[in-house]
């Protein structure tokens, strides 16, 4: 198992134990973390997902692909850190791994 | 994602007067199971118009995912969006169903002799024995920009399309995004905008490589400005926009005056006027039996995504399954005078006649 943490807009922690295999997107949905929208459940079609990586974690979870890139375009303040949640793949190495929701998912 | 390009929204803004288009059946939507639909009115001799506000068939298949695979169509192990879109074309074609694309369907309306009568958006209006509504999730309609407070200005300096291009004709425009409907539009209003500045937040597009050099060559020619960073910013009063901050990657604020933004994030599907028809809705789905998909309506059907029963699921399959039904009940409707036999497409002459292959 992974502990995942998500940090709201207004800085409220939700701790999730998510299992391996699964994405960080769908841990958060069954756990039913505020703040993740996930409209298209997951294909990569809806940008509503998004999320900020901790600097911390960057490296592990590596850079958005290009299909994630261009779903970017329509997110609220993307940032260098920013990625689509449905796109992460949990891996024990992620055990810890801290994430930040926008303030808005459009 | 990005299909509201000049043609399709252009072509809005005219409304024709022609005499209503009569047909058997309207099928108001043109996703999987609107397609399909055709396909299974077909075999019971019913002919159908589909109306879709899309400017291409196949709905959330083509639009949404048309390279992803699909896993769970009987027959198909895997099948992409767009190759199953473009099966189904193949398999309706001998029934020569007849596209209205880039309209919505606005009004429906039971006339005093029991028929339809449905009006699009661009005043086309149709006369039809039985509706099929398999509207899915709605209308695609454009996404609201992600700009904080973006609200108070849309629809009077902020706009998600181009109804009428000469709107904008001396007025100082900003245009956003990297797809292929900012980069069109940027191009065509190029020449009558008294100003243009396109931002986009990266410097890749997903617009059609000749447009965006293109685009370049008129910022070389400082014909209109580029700017790469996302809209933090939107000042102004009274819905009247006056300028946008730009903010780039290294967080610098570039303010660009402006009378109006025209901004393109991609299609989102939204109910729209289907919620103005008279039907039974129930949570934005509209209530059917499940043994002829009818709706509270007699002669209006729900199939696929848009429609709700006890134990429904929204998968292009229970959609197809939904079809056959529906078409056995519309045949009692626009051929009250034949009887049906029920027949296998394997072994059926007449079946086959029709399509095409005997
Ligand atoms: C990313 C993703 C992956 C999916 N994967 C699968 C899968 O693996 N298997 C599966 O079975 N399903 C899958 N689905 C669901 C599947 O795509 C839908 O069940 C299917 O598209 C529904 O088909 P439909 O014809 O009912 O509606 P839609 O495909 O939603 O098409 C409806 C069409 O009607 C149009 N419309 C609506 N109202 C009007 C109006 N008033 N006037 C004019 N046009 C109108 C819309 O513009 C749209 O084009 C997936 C969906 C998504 C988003
Ligand atoms: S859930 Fe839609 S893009 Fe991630």
């Amino acid at each position: 198992m992974a502990k995942i943490t998500f940090i709201a807009h207004d800085g409220t922690e939700t701790v999730v134990e998510a299992e391996p295999g699964m994405t960080v997107m769908e841990a958060a949905v069954k756990n039913s973390v505020p703040g993740i929208e996930a409209e298209c459940g997951g294909a990569c079609a809806c940008a509503t997902c998004h999320v900020y990586v901790d600097d911390a974690w960057r490296e592990k979870t590596g850079p958005p692909s290009e299909m994630e890139e261009d779903m970017l375009d329509f997110a609220f303040e993307v940032r260098e850190s920013s990625r689509l949640s449905c796109q992460i793949k949990v891996v024990e190495e992620l055990d810890g791994l801290v994430v930040r929701t926008p303030e808005k998912q459009f | 994602m990005d299909k509201t390009g000049p043609t399709a929204a252009d072509g809005r803004a005219a409304p024709s007067s022609e005499a209503p288009i009569e047909t058997d059946a309207v099928i108001i939507g043109a996703g999987p199971v609107g397609l399909f639909a055709v396909f299974e009115l077909g075999l019971v001799d019913i002919k159908a118009h589909l109306i879709d506000i899309l400017d291409k068939p196949g709905g959330q298949c083509a639009e949404l995912y048309p390279e992803k695979p699909i896993y769970d169509i009987p027959g198909l192990p895997v099948v992409s969006g767009q190759e199953l879109t473009d099966r189904l074309l193949e398999q309706i074609r001998p029934f020569e169903p007849t596209f209205h694309f880039g309209q919505r369907v606005d009004a429906l309306e039971r006339l005093a002799d029991g028929r339809f009568r449905l009006v699009t958006d661009r005043g086309n209006a149709f006369v039809a024995k039985v509706v099929v509504i398999a509207a899915g999730g709605g209308s695609f309609t454009p996404k609201r920009a992600p700009i904080r407070g973006v609200e108070e200005y849309e629809g009077r300096s902020v706009f998600y399309a181009v109804r009428r291009r000469e709107d904008f004709r001396d007025r100082r425009l900003v245009i956003v995004g990297g797809g292929d409907s900012a980069l069109d539009w940027t191009l065509d209003l190029e020449p009558i905008a008294k100003s243009l500045a396109l931002v986009h937040r990266r410097e890749k597009f997903r617009a059609a490589p000749q447009s965006v050099k293109r685009m370049f060559e008129l910022v070389e020619a400082r014909r209109m400005s580029f700017h790469l960073g996302q809209i933090a910013e939107l000042h102004g009063s009274d819905g009247q926009l006056e300028a946008v901050g730009v903010r780039s990657k290294d967080g610098a604020l570039t303010r660009i005056e402006c009378d109006a933004m025209l901004a393109f994030f991609g299609l989102t599907m939204k109910l729209g006027p289907i919620a103005n028809w008279g039907l039974n809705l129930h949570e934005n789905l509209i209530p059917v039996d499940t043994e002829k998909f009818e709706t509270s309506e007699k002669g209006i059907f729900a199939v696929g995504d848009i429609n709700t029963y006890p134990g429904k699921l929204k998968l292009i399959l229970s959609g197809f399954h939904e079809t056959a039904l529906m078409a056995q009940a519309a045949h009692a409707i626009v051929h009250p005078d034949r009887k049906l036999v029920f027949q296998y497409t394997t072994s059926s002459t007449s079946l086959q006649k029709k399509l095409g292959v005997r």
